[in-house]
């Protein structure tokens, strides 16, 4: 069976069968390189990376079917090219829909508009909505294709102890309880993540009073591909409503309730279909896909490594939905972990590379919890200060464009730049843009071996270096010069074509990697495996790549 | 030049409108408006500009 042409009532129905573990038909005690505990999108994730990596791994999930209803929905730009490396990026973006532009709306009025990708030139679109079940099934497909990844259904962690070396944890299933044990183990279990629990950790931060109704409406309907959000709409009087399109005919609908709603009298169908109709007419016909009434949290643990328990996604961070910022930040999680874990227990690098994915992820959830409350406290003021600053920021907007960059309905997922990180190597050389160590590498057009293609692709899972020269000989020398460092893949960029026997030759046709790189003849980008930049130059030395390799894996001083 | 520059001009906007939702966090009511006072006072001072003020204050009557 192929999932990625099954349709979503199919998804939602699927039951993945419990296989009895070996621990407990062979009373075997087994220690692995790494458990995940929690196969929603991070758990998958984090699976599939390690396994592309050659870790063996098993994923533990205390259920056995996918997530029901539409949940996480938007999938950022980063989101995407970390799914386009572990193999399902162009599975969800064909089924999924991609937008680029969101309207702001208050009272009857479009007030503001906004485009998240302003520039042409990139593989991928800004988001693509599509329901969290379809990106589970699709992560679970490409997960099934690796020998060393043992996914493990109705297994439930009910303890865990570890020591120095690893961790123990006891696993409940419908044939009993059995132990096994791991190097490391990761927790991407959820916001209510029992691993958590079981070793007496909090994460701790702000709960808001407020309450959202989520409706996902099956309908034909001529709305735009576009986010529409309201301030205080006539059909939701003082409240703010946000709509998203979803594939399969199928739309979003979030109403704002206020603390005082009743979660579960909102959720019944006699007061959720008249909220959706004075939303889209009296006589439009629709069916309800799927209700649910939640509240939030902005909040994350202390710390994501506690020993050998590494906590990823909502088990570590909590936010507000309106920034698309709990999945995507996920999935950025366990990019950032698997490179280094992967290295460490390879032996080729120290376990201080480990600890960098607390300090950069932390840093992360703070830029991610403070777009988020920020953009809570502006769509549900706790004042009636705050509430007439707000509604003064939505009138003054319709005419002054000052005012429209203060409305915040949402600032939508962005990949953190790591400026601070230990692993990069501060500029020596002047640049202009963006692209400083820490950065996510930017994509752009290129053309390998005469055809199309992008530079996002070309890179990750490996360290690699991007060089950009027009001559031949300059780019042969590189070549040869790189032969003394086989574990890091080189990228010749040139305006027209070269040739080299081993080493990649990206042309450069368009001009805009160089120009959004600020690349010069000789520059060089050293980019890590989860395609951060981790150190440029503007000229090429093979000695000084060495030595960034040893800072970007956190090696000892030599 | 005399006129008020209604394009956006924070180099963080949303820096600038927590700084101001916090500026009233604990306040009664009354002493937010006392607040708003002191501060409208305080930035058309620094502003000077008589023209450029007036043409504020007649924008902030729009759609009143």
């Amino acid at each position: 069976m192929t999932l990625s042409t099954a349709t979503a009532a199919h998804y939602q129905n699927l039951k993945f069968d419990y296989i009895k573990p070996v621990e407990i038909t062979q009373s075997t005690a087994s220690t692995y390189p790494v458990i995940i505990v929690g196969a929603g999108p991070v758990g998958l994730s984090c699976a599939i990376d390690l396994a592309r990596q050659g870790v063996q791994v098993v994923l533990l999930d205390d259920d056995n079917c996918l997530s029901v209803g539409s949940r996480a929905l938007c999938f950022a730009k980063r989101t995407l090219e970390i799914f386009d490396r572990l193999g399902c990026g162009e599975q969800v973006v064909n089924k999924g829909i991609a937008w680029n532009v969101g309207k702001v709306f208050f009272k009857d009025d479009p007030v503001y508009t906004f485009n998240l990708l302003p520039e042409q030139g990139h593989q991928r679109p800004a988001f693509v909505n599509l329901q969290q079940y379809y990106v589970e099934g699709y992560l679970y497909e490409c997960a099934t294709q690796y020998p060393q990844l043992d996914l493990r259904w109705k297994s439930k962690v009910v303890a865990l102890e570890q020591n120095e070396s690893g961790a123990k944890l006891t696993v409940e299933t419908p044939d009993g309880s059995y132990t096994i044990s791991a190097q490391y183990v990761i927790a991407a279990d959820g916001s209510r993540s029992s691993v958590r629990n079981l070793m007496g950790l909090e994460s701790k931060g702000r709960v808001f009073r407020d309450r959202f109704l989520i409706a996902d409406v099956k309908m034909q309907a001529d709305f735009p591909t576009e986010r529409w959000f309201w301030f205080d709409p006539p059909f939701h009087p003082n409240q703010s409503v946000l709509l998203h399109r979803e594939p399969d005919d199928v739309w979003r609908i979030d109403f704002q309730l206020g603390w005082d709603a009743d979660p579960e009298i909102e959720k019944t169908p006699e007061k959720v279909i008249p909220r959706v109709q004075a939303l889209l007419g009296a006589d439009v016909k629709f069916t309800l896909e799927w209700v649910s009434v939640y509240t939030f949290a902005c909040m994350r643990m202390d710390k994501f490594q506690h020993g050998r328990v590494l906590f990823a996604g909502d088990a570590a961070h909590g936010v507000s939905p309106f920034g698309a910022r709990g999945a995507n930040s996920g999935v950025q999680d366990a990019d950032n972990l698997c490179w280094k874990l992967a290295m460490v227990l390879k032996g080729q690098a120290p376990q201080a590379l480990l600890s960098t994915y607390g300090d950069e992820r932390e840093f992360a959830a703070d830029e991610n919890i403070l777009n988020s409350t920020r953009a809570t406290d502006f769509i549900t003021p706790k004042s009636k200060i705050s509430q007439l600053f707000r509604d003064a920021v939505l009138d003054l907007s319709k005419h002054h464009p000052f005012a429209r960059r203060l409305v915040n309905s949402g600032r939508l997922s962005l990949p953190s730049t790591y400026s601070h990180s230990v692993l990069n190597t501060p500029d020596q050389d002047v640049f202009a843009g963006a692209m400083s160590p820490g950065a996510p590498l930017v994509d752009a057009p290129v053309r390998l071996q005469e055809k199309d293609a992008w530079l996002l692709p070309q890179c990750g899972e490996k360290f690699s270096v991007l060089v950009f020269t027009d001559e031949q000989s300059v780019a042969e020398k590189i070549e040869k010069d790189m032969q003394s460092l086989p574990d890091i893949e080189c990228l010749v960029i040139s305006k027209t074509a070269l040739k080299l026997k081993n080493t990649l030759c990206l042309q450069d046709h368009q001009g805009l990697l160089t120009a959004r790189l600020d690349a010069q003849a000789n520059t060089t980008y050293f980019i890590r495996p989860d395609q951060h930049v981790a150190a440029r130059w503007r000229s090429f030395d093979v000695s000084t790549i060495q030595q960034a390799w040893r800072t970007a894996t956190a090696q000892e001083e030599m | 030049m005399s006129i008020l520059n209604k394009e956006p001009n924070f180099a963080n906007p949303d820096d600038f409108y927590e700084a101001l939702i916090d500026m009233h966090a604990g306040l009664s009511e009354e002493q937010s408006h006392k607040a708003n006072a002191r501060l409208i006072l305080l930035l058309a001072n620094h502003i000077g500009d008589l023209s450029i003020l007036r043409t504020a204050m007649s924008d902030a009557l729009v759609d009143l």
